[in-house]
């Protein structure tokens, strides 16, 4: 009973974050709404167990990623202007997905299901052999570090990339602020 | 009573359902290319907790090991594959959210604006600009 009250009120939160993003016109708030998000999502994935994803949630939902936000908005503006289309059409999109997406869940196993197809599989495995192979405590770390290890090689491969394609774009912003009252100047002379 | 137990076992599906459509609500619906991005990480952050509820088990513990090693049989530890999927999940995710507002940046350089429907209007202006320089090279309307 516990369960479901907490479950329950962060499930409150969260969606009256989402509504409060939506509404919300000045940028700087929306951001700071962002980080509430976040730092909520971590929450519920503590109750779910997952305390290594909370972990990596609030530092790089609430910490990075609002720090890149930021910086963003002082590079451009601050406030969103007012909507030009009426809501209608996006809100009929959305109920149709939404209930597309309910009407898949209705023949999944109820939550927290311990025969779930989900947990049979090679999980069940990787528990097992773990210990013997590994040694180590954390489940998690030598699922991603070794069973998976491809997979993060595959992702380090894609921050890489991000990364080039950010600096790409950003490099040299100062040296073109400085060149463009120039040429604009010798465009009409 | 079965009818209680299965709303109960789904209600948290639909409960990020609803946060999904949140998320999605604001991608479609709103103009400002900031808000956009907003609105995919909240989208992907359903999604990710989502994925992560269909590993848990009822009465189950996070699933760290005693440092002796001595693992008691009878403790359930929840499913750690789906927190490894997210976490790689998550760090794709701000690499892909970086790369986004990197864009935005430049776009507002170029455009003077991150309003999707006025940077629409500055491309329509300038490509019926072009189409009038062409035809005037060409000797006449186009």
């Amino acid at each position: 009973m516990l369960d479901l009250f907490i479950d329950l009120s962060l499930f409150t939160m969260l969606v009256a974050t989402g509504f409060a993003i939506v509404k919300m016109r000045r940028l700087f708030g929306v951001t700071m709404m962002t980080g509430v998000f976040s730092l909520l999502s971590a929450m519920l994935l503590v109750t779910l167990d997952a305390v290594d994803v909370a972990f990596t949630e609030a530092a790089v939902g609430a910490g990075i990623s609002t720090v890149l936000m930021l910086s963003t908005l002082t590079l451009t503006s601050r406030i969103e202007k007012s909507p030009v289309h009426t809501p209608w059409i996006p809100l009929l999109v959305v109920a149709v997905t939404g209930a597309v997406i309910i009407y898949g869940t209705l023949d999944m196993p109820n939550f927290g299901d311990a025969n779930a197809p989900a947990q049979v599989g090679v999980a069940a495995q990787y528990m097992e052999r773990g210990p013997e192979d590994m040694d180590l405590p954390n489940t998690v770390t030598y699922i991603l570090a070794s069973y998976r290890g491809y997979d993060t090689m595959g992702e380090t491969s894609v921050v890489f990339t991000a990364g080039v394609g950010v600096l790409m774009l950003i490099s040299g912003l100062r040296r073109r602020r400085r060149r463009k009252p120039s040429r604009d100047e010798g465009e009409v002379s | 009573m079965p009818e209680i137990e299965y709303i109960l076992g789904h209600l948290n599906y639909w409960l990020f359902t609803v946060l999904m459509m949140t998320g999605l609500y604001i991608v479609v619906a709103k103009g400002n290319l900031i808000k956009k991005i907003v609105g995919l990480n909240l989208f992907q952050s359903a999604v990710f907790m989502f994925y992560i509820s269909l590993g848990k088990i009822t009465g189950g513990t996070a699933p760290i090991f005693p440092l002796d090693m001595r693992i008691d049989p009878a403790t359930v530890y929840t499913n750690p594959l789906p927190h490894v999927l997210i976490l790689t999940g998550i760090v794709v995710g701000i690499a892909t959210t970086s790369l986004g507002l990197a864009l935005i940046v430049r776009i507002r350089e170029e455009y003077n604006t991150i309003e999707e429907d006025e940077i629409l209007g500055i491309e329509k202006e300038l490509v019926a600009q072009e189409n009038r320089t062409l035809g005037d090279a060409m000797g006449g309307r186009a």
